[in-house]
């Protein structure tokens, strides 16, 4: 369970935020300049609030009343970014190694295969991401977020910087991967993708929640 | 006219000595300075930064009589380095290789700096929500981009090394097999009636060297951005 409930002044725009979620996708709604990349960067741990609480199962991120911030690299939430962000010195085997050798995993050639064949990336192993389609190096950033073995994944308008054909290229992918189980937040301005993808819905505006519910809310 | 006397081999040797050990010693604390200045912001900021070029715009001789003061048999510092370590700069071609790494330093600082600066920040976030402690980040994804820029820089720091001459002269003299580089061997060859032409094979070998380093550290230039772009 995520709960959160945090303020946020950036310049001029204040960023007032409030939700619980149950739901296995939580979707993060509203249009550009809602607040939502402030709101996600602030549960990864990349931002910190001025006030209030974040808390993942029972854990607590950020309780800035008790001076708690737990940085980014201890909070084992993936992240996968709408622009992917590959490591654009390291190929493709080695940008989704990355997060088993930071976090001192074992090496896991099972979950390895079944997450490169979820996602079809096996092919693109010996590339480099200069050399990837921007649907292509989405997917290794899927791949290389889930292979981190996050216990959330956030996703920042993952299909935003792709045309409509690469969208419905990607898709089926994402809902593959929220039949496997693993919480997500995924932040969209677009309601259709939400309706395929969320079990939950935070609607945002202005920098405040203006409905929580199922997916119904999107109507 | 290429005959390269024994006594010129020795100051050759010196030379790629000094500049070696001069480079290799002052591009750690290079590169921890120039993440120093490029990522973080902190009071005196300015102060450090103008106090690293400041060998860049200090008469050469004022660099090498700042550092008989301080690193000399009777320095403060070097009188406690004698004593406590046994370590003598003053006459040496440790001294010499001390006054080429402080000379070469602004030069060795400045591309590195630059290289962190073209890092793409939000590629460091990403590492850190992989699991990256901040030491991590910087050793997997700052380092490695940076590289060709610290390359770039320890190519020239090593060729301001290899002809720097007046602090080096003002700190350690021109002692021949003990400070006499390059630099200070053409400065004593071209003092002596028929010196001209060992000082012109000298100069030569000079050329050559400044060239070579140019050619390599515009190489490493193309390289970084080659790198930045992941191809």
């Amino acid at each position: 369970m995520l709960r959160v409930d945090v303020t946020k002044q950036l310049g001029e725009f204040s960023l007032e935020a409030a939700f619980e979620s149950q739901g296995r996708v939580t979707g993060l709604f509203g249009a550009s300049g809602a607040g939502k990349t402030s709101l996600i960067n602030m549960i990864a741990g990349l931002l910190r609030p001025d006030r209030g609480v974040i808390a993942l199962d029972g854990e607590t991120l950020d309780d800035t009343s008790k001076g708690i911030h737990v940085p980014p690299h201890r909070r084992r939430i993936g992240y996968v970014f709408q622009d992917a962000r590959l490591f654009p010195h390291l190929d493709v085997r080695q940008n989704l190694d990355y997060g088993r050798r930071m976090n001192r995993l074992a090496v896991d050639s099972s979950q390895h295969n079944r997450i490169t064949d979820l996602l079809d990336i096996g092919p693109l192993l010996d590339r480099r991401p200069g050399q990837l389609s921007g649907g292509e190096r989405q997917r290794v950033a899927l791949g290389r977020a889930l292979l981190s073995k996050p216990r959330l994944l956030l996703l920042d308008e993952p299909l935003g910087s792709l045309d409509e054909g690469r969208k419905e290229e990607i898709l089926p992918y994402l809902v593959r991967l929220r039949d496997e189980g693993i919480p997500m937040v995924y932040v969209s301005h677009d309601a259709a993708e939400l309706r395929q993808l969320a079990t939950q819905i935070v609607m945002l505006k202005r920098g405040r929640v203006t409905a929580l519910g199922g997916v119904k809310v999107l109507t | 006219m290429f005959e390269i006397s024994p006594a010129e081999w020795t100051a050759i040797l010196l030379s790629l000595r000094v500049a070696v050990v001069a480079t290799l010693v002052a591009t750690p604390f290079g590169i921890a300075l120039a993440w120093l200045l490029a990522r973080r912001e902190f009071w005196g900021k300015s102060i450090l930064d103008a106090l690293v070029h400041l060998p860049l715009v200090l008469p050469p001789v004022v660099t090498g009589y700042l550092l008989l003061l301080t690193f000399g048999r009777r320095g403060l510092v070097g009188a406690w380095l004698a004593d406590n370590l046994g370590i003598v700069f003053a006459f040496r071609w440790t001294g010499a290789a001390l006054a080429c790494g402080i000379m070469s330093f602004p030069l060795l600082v400045r591309p590195i700096r630059l290289s962190i600066e073209a890092i793409d920040r939000r590629l460091e976030q990403a590492s850190s929500t992989l699991g990256a402690a901040p030491w991590q980040v910087f050793a997997t994804v700052t380092l490695p981009l940076a590289l060709p820029g610290v390359l770039a820089g320890m190519v020239l720091g090593f060729a301001k090394a290899i002809g720097e001459f007046g602090a080096t002269i003002t700190f350690v003299s021109n002692i021949p097999g003990e400070t006499q580089t390059i630099s200070s061997a053409i400065y004593s060859l071209i003092q002596t009636p028929d010196g001209d032409t060992a000082a012109g094979r000298l100069v030569l070998i000079s050329i050559v060297i400044a060239m070579g380093a140019l050619i390599a550290s515009e190489w490493f230039a193309r390289r970084a951005t080659k790198r930045l772009h992941g191809n």
